[in-house]
């Protein structure tokens, strides 16, 4: 039922750099195997395989600093370097690939010395002190200069800032002082993300990583999805840090502070306290945050159940206009607009296509609106004296939040988003050892997710909320999938599509009987310019809806996650969240006792009603509105 | 002032694409065994044999194919290049003809240094004279399915682009930094095809080498290091000028015949090259002892040396291209640690830094820049130990 789609590559990176990436590679060898003998310890890999992989295998670590398992080779840091016999000097072991028999030394004398003074240049202009910096205990440039032995500053330590930070960004910040050139961040932005926010200038020492003509990050492309932040070795990439506003909410008696978790941060925040990857902690964190001192916590999941009601009803209705009324100006396929950095994206880069875009809100902000509406009332608290947070795996719900659009409470709906690594920064920062704290449940009147709301935080999950419901609401029988699991649409593939043949439709929706539903699910907006490209050339013409999530591996791979983020650490937070989905006893939105009840009380027109379509609902702006000017976000109140 | 100059091969005369009919005669496999055979080696510094990346090129599989001349003549001291593209263009676009039949290549591009446009019009007129004489363009010389094409692209100023992969990436829109090697451009070169890249001055001997034969060429030069160099010289010396020398030419010979007096150093091979004193004038040129690209700079006893090494740092400071570590840092640190010595503070101990730094430095550096950025001045601290005192510490 799956299959991938063809389009042509359209990877920026240096041609170089790409047809050595490991794997690519492989294909090309004729199928040869070449020996290579690392300290003494022999090992055969495919030809092609470069000299750091090829030592993984045998256990050998080798120190690295631009290298990235997620990104394109770039050999610069050089602190990798080993002796290769036969080559008068030292080769960069992650950009070495093995195409005859060698012979390496990994920490032969040369090598030691030459990667100590690489460390030491490197540290030479790293401004700053260590414990004055977001990222100790968690920087790769710090680790390296412990694991070498660094006490002092053989080459000098730079006393003076030589760049301003720049903080113009509603979601993530850049200081250049910390800046150790590996170009990670320009290798994420151009060829895992395509967006091509980073480049190198200048010369020599005055290199630095810079945006198109030096212009802050408010008024460049960037699409805040924070995918560099979380490759940033160093603190020189971090998140806009909101955890001071929280903190002085929680303090004032007068406001009530309630917050809404994602369903990804709660299957990677155990990362933060040392667990395992994959590992779920969302009643063990539900007692964190209680602690903390936030006066309600709620699921996110519900209005994520809430989301697939009105984005599947949109759906249908966009259907039932183009099939039925032989409506042509609908557009079609449907693509999914939970994700704010995918929403930038195709503000920024296809700004005439936003009509495909559903109309609906983000999870965060539906309950944004929600929280400040239905919940006042219920609570009988008044709005302006709730300060909403929410926790997200995201940096690019901070934008999100203090979009204009996104006050349809007639406040700001969502006052303050924190990632996952900022909440467990609280969370540390109030001696709670999170990992072996007492479980507790969500609190009332939003304290239930489904399963499907749950699997929002994998790629392809809104896909699949979206089919479990969809399909049974059109033909009153469940999703034909095995224990609900619709697999074409999971996994990691950066694109993958289903066609799901619809049986038996109900009467009102007699019109679908024997069409085949198509759906495409892509994540990392390097897909997303692919899909785009697609719908372009009209290979979509057929399709019906299109997930997109902005971040490799959706929300779980998100910018505001823990890090390291890699491929595999996000296959086991994926598969958290599934085996989390399959312990719940509900599993479809529609059947979310939460969801039914607000329509019962308060959206008393259905979904896509008129009142849906007042607080759940939003519109786009092409071009983004905020390029070249700064965003306008009005003081917050004291 | 054509045809003026005077020397072995080279400025030898050399009846205008002759070497290109010839080769069209022998068949490609006969031109690249007489392009190995001569033992040619790359002129533009780093001395590789020729006739090794036009085979690997040649057996590379791949439907498209490119030539490129490296013009990007940027290393201080050196003006051959200049001399060539001037008054022997004919002769270098030859050498690239024939090697695009040799290694089955349809497109050609001269990477000409920015401030070479000045050159364009008369290249330009040269190539266009080329294509009307059917020396360009579709079944050259009615050699049925050779065709070739050569273009102009112009650098703009980056020194780094004079080396190979930067260049490529230049020319392909990318900010001039050299790539990871390998792969090396005989596979994966312009847009991922195989690439041949040679100096000016490599293409210009090859017609003479095909003419007239591997073993006249060998005749010329050492064992080592076949044929002849042309070598730009400057400085304290009442002859400078561009000279065509045969290999193994010791410096003595060199400085006698630009009229040098009160030599107390020579820069053999620009600032990537090495400082010379006295006592090793009888050392020659040649990839086997004193390498060089062409650039040979003279200074008299009224120079500072220091403050040649550090002129030197400072225009490698200046364009280094930032990528790697131990170049974009390193030099700095030279240049700070060599200021410390002009003012009579350095220590033993900034000694021991300079070296060990240097060390990691040509080792560790990702291209020839860096590798070589330091060589300048460890010579000179090396051989020069009467310019410097050092502090008591």
């Amino acid at each position: 039922m799956a299959k991938e789609p063809f389009t042509k590559p359209t990877s920026r990176a240096p041609v170089s750099q790409r047809s050595q990436t490991v794997g690519k590679i492989n294909k090309k060898a004729i199928g040869g195997r070449v020996t290579a003998v690392i300290d003494e310890i022999e090992v055969k890999v495919p030809m092609g395989t470069t000299i750091l992989e090829a030592a993984k295998k045998v256990g050998i670590k080798i120190p690295t600093l631009c290298h990235h398992d997620d990104l394109c080779l770039a050999g610069v840091c050089r602190i990798c370097l080993v002796e290769v016999e036969g080559q008068r000097t030292l080769q960069a072991s992650c950009s070495y690939p093995i195409i005859h028999n060698v012979r390496v030394k990994t920490y032969s004398a040369r090598v030691r010395r030459a990667r100590k003074n690489i460390l030491h240049l490197l540290l030479r202009n790293h401004y700053g002190e260590c414990y004055s910096c977001e990222k100790n205990n968690n920087c790769e440039l710090q680790d390296l200069a412990e694991e070498y032995g660094v006490t002092e500053y053989k080459f000098g330590h730079i006393k003076e800032r030589r760049y301003q930070p720049d903080l113009s960004s509603t979601s993530l910040t850049k200081d250049n002082d910390k800046c150790i050139n590996c170009k990670r961040c320009i290798r994420t932005c151009i060829d895992l993300q395509e967006v091509g926010v980073y480049e190198s200038v200048n010369r020599g020492p005055k290199t630095k990583i810079s945006t198109y003509l030096d212009k802050p990050y408010s008024d460049v492309i960037c699409i805040n999805c924070g995918q560099c932040v979380n490759r940033c070795p160093t603190g020189a990439l971090k998140e806009k840090n909101d955890v001071s506003d929280v903190w002085r909410a929680i303090d004032d008696p007068t406001k009530h502070v309630v917050i809404q978790t994602a369903p990804a941060p709660r299957a990677a925040i155990g990362e933060e306290f040392g667990l395992a990857p994959g590992t779920t902690v969302t009643k063990k964190l539900n007692t964190a945050i209680r602690r903390v001192g936030f006066d309600r916590v709620f699921d996110t999941n519900s209005s994520a159940d809430l989301t697939i009601m009105e984005e599947g009803t949109e759906l249908l209705l966009r259907l039932k206009k183009y099939l039925k009324d032989q409506d042509k100006d609908v557009k079609l396929p449907q693509f999914t607009s939970c994700s704010p950095g995918w929403i930038k994206y195709i503000e920024n880069f296809y700004p005439d296509k936003l009509d495909y875009l559903s109309t609906c809100k983000s999870p965060q902000q539906m309950f944004g609106a929600l929280i400040k509406t239905y919940y006042a009332q219920k609570a009988n608290i008044k709005p302006k004296d709730i300060v909403s947070v929410s926790l997200m795996p995201c940096v690019a719900k901070k934008y999100e939040a203090q979009r204009p659009e996104m006050r349809d409470s007639g406040f700001q709906d969502v006052d303050y988003v924190l990632t996952t690594r900022e909440l467990a920064s609280m969370v540390k920062e109030c001696g709670l050892d999170l990992p072996n704290l007492p479980d507790s449940d969500f609190d009332k009147p939003l304290a239930i997710g489904s399963g499907a709301g749950l699997i929002f935080g994998a790629t392809g999950g809104v896909m699949e909320a979206a089919l479990r419901t969809a399909y049974e609401l059109v033909t009153g029988q469940e999703a034909p999938f095995k224990k609900l699991r619709v697999t074409p649409v999971r996994g990691m593939k950066g694109i993958r599509s289903a066609e799901i043949p619809i049986k038996k439709a109900t009467k009102d929706w007699k019109f679908l009987e024997g069409a085949t539903l198509k759906v495409m699910v892509a994540h990392g907006t390097a897909n997303a310019k692919k899909v785009m490209e697609m719908l372009e050339t009209g290979q979509l013409n057929d399709y019906h809806f299109v997930e997109i999530m902005a971040c490799p591996g959706g929300c779980l791979g998100g910018g505001g996650q823990p890090i390291p983020t890699t491929e595999a650490i996000r296959k086991q937070r994926a598969k958290a969240i599934y085996s989390e989905d399959e312990q719940l006893t509900i599993r479809k939105s529609h059947q979310n006792p939460v969801v039914q009840t607000l329509y019962k009380e308060f959206l008393t027109d259905g979904p896509c009603g008129h009142k849906s379509h007042q607080i759940l609902h939003t519109h786009y702006s092409p071009g983004s509105r905020w390029i070249g000017k700064k965003p306008k976000v009005k003081a917050k109140k004291k | 002032m054509e045809k003026s100059r005077k020397g072995p091969i080279i400025f030898s005369t050399i009846k205008p694409f002759a070497g290109l009919k010839e080769s069209l005669k022998i068949g490609r496999s006969e031109v690249l065994d007489q392009v190995r055979n001569s033992n040619i080696r790359g002129r533009g510094g780093a001395g590789f044999p020729t006739g090794v990346k036009w085979n690997l090129t040649a057996t590379a599989t791949d439907n498209k194919k490119y030539v490129i001349c490296n013009a990007d003549e940027g290393e201080p001291g050196t003006f051959k290049d200049r001399v060539l593209l001037g008054e022997y263009a004919k002769l270098v676009f030859e050498g690239m003809v024939i090697c695009a039949f040799a290694v089955g290549a349809d497109e050609g591009i001269l990477y000409l240094r920015g401030e070479y446009i000045s050159f364009l019009p008369e290249l330009d007129k040269t190539l266009n004279q080329m294509r009307k004489d059917n020396l360009l363009g579709e079944n050259i010389l009615s050699k049925k399915g050779f065709n070739f094409d050569i273009k102009i692209r112009l650098g703009v100023g980056a020194y780094v682009c004079g080396e190979e992969t930067s260049l490529i990436e230049s020319l392909e829109g990318h900010r001039g930094e050299p790539r990871n090697k390998p792969p090396f451009p005989t596979n994966t070169g312009f847009n991922g095809h195989p690439t041949v890249i040679n100096n000016v001055e490599t293409f210009a001997a090859i017609a003479h080498v095909v003419l007239k034969g591997a073993t006249w060429f060998k005749s010329f030069g050492t064992d080592k290091s076949s044929g002849s160099k042309l070598i730009s010289v400057s400085g304290d010396c009442r002859k400078p000028g561009v000279y065509e020398i045969p290999f193994g030419t010791t410096l003595k010979k060199v400085l006698k015949m630009v009229d040098a007096k009160d030599t107390k150093a020579v820069q053999v091979g620009g600032a990537s090259g090495t400082c010379v004193s006295k006592k090793d004038f009888k050392r020659m040129i040649a990839f086997e002892d004193l390498s060089t690209g062409g650039s040979i700079i003279i200074f008299n006893q009224k120079r500072n040396l220091l403050d040649v090494a550090e002129n030197f740092l400072n225009f490698f400071a200046e364009e280094s291209c930032g990528q790697c570590t131990p170049c974009r840092e390193g030099i700095p640190v030279l240049i700070e640690k060599l200021k410390k010595i002009k003012n009579i503070k350095a220590t033993k101990g900034d000694i021991e830094d300079i070296f060990s730094l240097a060390e990691t430095m040509q080792l560790a550096s990702k291209c020839g820049l860096g590798q070589t950025a330091s060589d300048a001045l460890i010579s000179i601290l090396n051989s020069f130990k009467k310019e410097y005192t050092l502090a008591k510490s």
